[in-house]
C-alpha cells in the first residue's frame, strides 16, 4: 500500500515537472522577451473563491490584452505550494516581471530570493507577504483594509444622530465579523473601532465572525436579534454578511436600513443593488479592478524606474443615491 | 428487594439518556446567560424565537445526518455529502435564474427536482465504487468531496448565483401552520426513514450488512444492493440539504455551501449513539444530535464566545458529550469519585446487535 503511494506520488511529481520542464523549454524559443519590445507578465492568483476574486482576475486579463502586455496567469487554487511552483516556473521562462497575491503571509522567502536572483522585479497585488527583506519584491498594490475600516466608522460618528433608530440616545452596533484572523477581518475591525471612538454615544455592543458568507452573517444576525431589542446599526465586514443580516432582520419583521442601519465594506453587484434599494445604508469600496493600475506598475518596473514601495488602489465610497447612478455600468 | 429495573434505572440506562441530557445542558446555559430564551411570540403570522430558529437551522444537517446514519450503519462513511449539497444548490439555482419565468413555482419545482435527481446520481455513484468496486468507503466519498466542488464551482462560473424566486425561498424561510417549513420537511424524511426501515425489515437488513457484510451475504441478504441504496439515499438527503442551504440565502456559493457539514452531521451521528464500527443505529438519537449541533451553533453568539475561541468551545463541548456517552469514561470517573451511585452492569460497551428502536 505504502510503496504503491509512493510510486503514485513520484509519477505525479515526475509529470508536474516534466510539465514545467516543457513549459520552459517551448518558452526559451518561443520568447522574443524584451527583444521584440512586449512585456511578459506571470501572475500567479490566489483562486477563485469569491465574485471579487473573479472581477479581480478578469479585470487584470482584460487589461493585459488591451495594453498588448503577454500575460501567463495561474490560479493556484488556494494553495501556496501551487503558488510557489508557478513563480519558479515563471522564473525558468525568464519573463520579465512577475506578479502574484500570496494565499499566506509567511514563507515566500526563498522563492523570493530565486527571483531577485534571476533579475525579475515581483509585485504583490491586494495582499501582503510577511518578510523582512523589503527588497525582495518592488512594490504592493493594494486596498488598505484599516483605512476601509475607518472610512465606515467616519460614516457612522457623521450620521450617528441618525442612525439611533430607537431614539434612546446610544447608537447600539452589532459587527459581524469576517474569517477569524484573516487580515480584512482584523484590519476593517481595527480602523472602525478607532474611528467610533470619538463619539462616546456609539458602543458596538456584539461581536462575532460570520465567516464572510451570507448563511453565516444570517445565523449569527438571527441570533443578535433574539437576544438584544435595542441593536441601531450593523457593520459587516463584507457585503455577503451584510446580506444575510438583511433576510435575518426581515424575517425578525423589522426593516432593514430604516429599523437597523447597515455598513457593509466591497462593494459587489448583489450588495449595490441592496444599497440601492436602501436596505444598505452605506458600502465602502474594496475595489478589485487592479488590471490598470497594475500593468502601469508592471511598465514602470520593467523600464527600470522607481515606484512607490506602497501603492494604494483607487477606491471609494457609496450612499444609496451614488449606488443607483453607477449600478447599472458596476462589472462585478 | 425486587429484580426488575425500576423507571428510574430505566431512563439513565437509556441509550438516548446522554445526548437529551446534553441537549437540555446546553439550553439551561443559554437560559442563564440569556433569560428571554425560550420566548416565542407570534411574528407576521408564524412563531419566532430562539427555539424556532434553531430548529430551523437545524433541519439541513439533520437532513445530511439521516442519510449519513445509515451509510455508517453499514460500517461505511459519505465524506462527498458538503460537496453534494453545493451542486445540488448551484444546480437548482442555475436552471432557476436561467428559467423562462425566474419567479414561478412551476421553476421552482423543476428546478429542485433535476436537482435532486443529479444528487441521486451522484449518490448512485458513491455506491458503485463502494459496492461493486470494493473501494473503501473514505477514499471512494473522498473523490467526490474534493472534486465535486469543482463541479458546483463550475456549474457556477465561481460566481455568488443570486436567485428572485418566493417559492424556492420559502423552502428555508417559509412557514407552514406557523412552523418552519424547512423543519417540517426535516422531520417528514426523518419519519419516512423511520418508517422504512423499522417498519420493514431493511432497518434490519442494513444493520445486518453493517455487522458482517460477507455473513449477511452468504445468509442470503443482498448487500451489493443495500449498500448502493443508502449511499444513493444519502446522497439525495444532502441534495435537500443543500437546497435548503441555498434558499436560506436566496444564493449559492460553492466555495462556501455545506462546508463541513458531512463532519457536523458525522458527529449529529456520533452524538446520537450510533456507532461508527456500523451494525446498531438510531435515528432517534441522530434527530436529537442534529438539534444540539444547531443549539451548540447558537449557543456561540448567544453567550457572546469570542470569534477566535468559537473552535475550542466546541471542541470542549463535543470531547464532553463523547466521555458522557462512553460507558468506559463513566466508569472510571465514578470509580475515582468513590462508588457507584447506580449499579451498574459491565462497563464494557455494549456489542452492536441489531434491531434497536427508530
Amino acid at each position: 500500500m505504502l510503496k504503491k503511494t509512493l510510486i503514485a506520488a513520484s509519477a505525479i511529481s515526475l509529470s508536474a515537472f516534466a510539465l514545467t520542464a516543457c513549459g520552459g523549454d517551448s518558452d526559451a524559443d518561443s520568447k522574443g522577451g524584451d527583444s521584440d519590445g512586449k512585456i511578459t507578465m506571470g501572475f500567479a492568483q490566489v483562486g477563485a473563491e469569491s465574485g471579487w476574486r473573479t472581477a479581480n482576475t478578469k479585470s487584470i486579463q482584460e487589461t493585459a490584452e488591451a495594453e498588448g502586455i503577454d500575460l501567463k496567469f495561474t490560479d493556484a487554487q488556494g494553495k501556496q505550494e501551487n503558488q510557489i511552483q508557478a513563480i519558479r516556473s515563471y522564473i525558468q521562462q525568464k519573463v520579465d516581471v512577475i506578479a502574484f497575491s500570496p494565499v499566506v503571509e509567511t514563507g515566500w522567502d526563498a522563492v523570493l530570493q530565486e527571483a531577485k536572483a534571476a533579475n525579475i522585479p515581483v509585485i504583490l497585488t491586494d495582499r501582503a507577504v510577511d518578510s523582512e527583506d523589503t527588497s525582495l519584491y518592488k512594490s504592493f498594490l493594494g486596498s488598505d483594509f484599516v483605512v476601509e475600516g475607518e472610512r465606515a466608522g467616519d460614516w457612522l460618528v457623521e450620521n450617528a444622530a441618525d442612525s439611533d433608530t430607537n431614539g434612546d440616545g446610544k447608537v447600539n452596533v452589532v459587527q459581524l465579523e469576517g474569517t477569524t484572523g484573516a487580515a480584512p477581518a482584523i484590519d476593517r475591525a481595527e480602523g472602525f473601532a478607532e474611528k467610533i471612538a470619538a463619539d462616546p454615544t456609539i458602543e458596538v455592543t456584539a461581536s462575532q465572525t460570520g465567516d464572510f458568507t451570507r448563511d453565516g452573517g444570517k445565523q449569527v444576525m438571527e441570533s443578535f436579534l433574539q437576544s438584544d431589542d435595542t441593536i441601531d446599526v450593523v457593520y459587516a465586514h463584507n457585503d455577503d454578511m451584510g446580506l444575510g443580516a438583511i433576510e435575518a432582520i426581515e424575517a425578525a419583521g423589522k426593516k432593514p436600513g430604516e429599523d437597523i442601519k447597515i455598513i457593509t465594506v466591497d462593494a459587489v453587484k448583489d450588495g449595490m443593488t441592496a444599497l440601492s434599494e436602501g436596505k444598505i445604508n452605506f458600502i465602502v469600496e474594496c475595489n478589485p479592478l487592479l488590471g490598470p493600475q497594475l500593468m502601469d506598475l508592471a511598465k514602470k518596473v520593467v523600464d527600470g524606474e522607481e515606484v512607490e514601495a506602497r501603492v494604494l488602489t483607487e477606491e471609494g465610497t457609496f450612499t444609496p443615491e451614488q449606488a443607483k447612478e453607477v449600478l447599472a455600468d458596476r462589472q462585478y | 428487594m425486587p429484580e426488575s429495573p425500576t423507571l428510574v434505572q430505566r431512563v439513565v440506562r437509556h441509550q438516548l439518556m446522554w445526548p437529551v441530557l446534553a441537549l437540555v445542558a446546553l439550553l439551561v446555559v443559554n437560559v442563564v446567560a440569556t433569560p428571554t430564551f425560550f420566548n416565542i411570540r407570534m411574528q407576521d403570522g408564524h412563531l419566532y424565537g430562539n427555539l424556532v430558529d434553531i430548529v430551523r437551522n437545524s433541519a439541513p444537517v439533520m437532513l445530511v445526518a439521516l442519510g449519513m446514519t445509515l451509510v455508517i450503519a453499514t460500517r461505511g462513511i459519505d465524506l462527498s455529502v458538503g460537496a453534494i449539497a453545493a451542486i445540488a444548490a448551484a444546480v437548482a439555482c442555475t436552471r432557476i435564474v436561467g428559467a423562462a419565468d425566474e419567479g414561478a413555482a412551476t421553476t421552482a419545482i423543476m428546478a429542485c427536482t433535476y436537482a435532486l435527481v443529479v444528487c441521486l446520481l451522484l449518490g448512485a455513484w458513491n455506491g458503485f465504487l463502494v459496492s461493486v468496486l470494493g473501494i473503501q468507503p473514505i477514499i471512494a466519498t473522498l473523490i467526490l468531496m474534493v472534486a465535486g466542488r469543482g463541479i458546483s464551482m463550475a456549474i457556477t462560473d465561481g460566481q455568488i448565483t443570486t436567485v428572485n424566486n418566493s417559492w424556492f425561498s420559502d423552502l428555508a424561510s417559509g412557514f407552514v401552520l406557523t412552523l418552519p417549513l424547512a423543519f417540517l420537511v426535516a422531520v417528514g424524511v426523518f419519519l419516512l426513514t423511520a418508517l422504512l426501515t423499522r417498519r420493514t425489515a431493511l432497518g434490519m437488513l442494513i444493520e445486518a450488512v453493517g455487522i458482517n457484510p460477507e455473513a449477511s451475504r452468504l445468509a442470503g441478504v443482498r448487500s451489493r444492493t443495500i449498500i448502493w441504496t443508502v449511499y444513493a439515499f444519502a446522497g439525495l438527503c444532502a441534495g435537500i440539504a443543500g437546497l435548503v442551504i441555498a434558499a436560506n440565502t436566496n444564493s449559492v456559493n460553492a466555495n462556501s455551501l455545506g462546508l463541513w457539514i458531512e463532519l457536523d452531521a458525522i458527529l449529529a451521528v456520533v452524538i446520537g449513539g450510533t456507532s461508527l464500527a456500523g451494525g446498531r443505529f438510531s435515528l432517534t438519537g441522530t434527530f436529537i444530535g442534529a438539534l444540539f449541533i444547531a443549539t451548540l451553533a447558537r449557543t456561540i453568539p448567544n453567550i457572546g464566545i469570542p470569534s477566535e475561541l468559537n473552535y475550542l468551545f466546541k471542541a470542549v463541548v463535543v470531547i464532553a458529550v463523547c466521555l458522557l456517552q462512553s460507558p468506559k469514561a463513566r466508569a472510571v470517573f465514578r470509580s475515582r469519585r468513590g462508588g457507584p451511585t447506580v449499579p451498574t452492569g459491565p462497563a464494557a460497551p455494549v456489542p452492536a446487535k441489531a434491531g434497536s428502536v427508530a
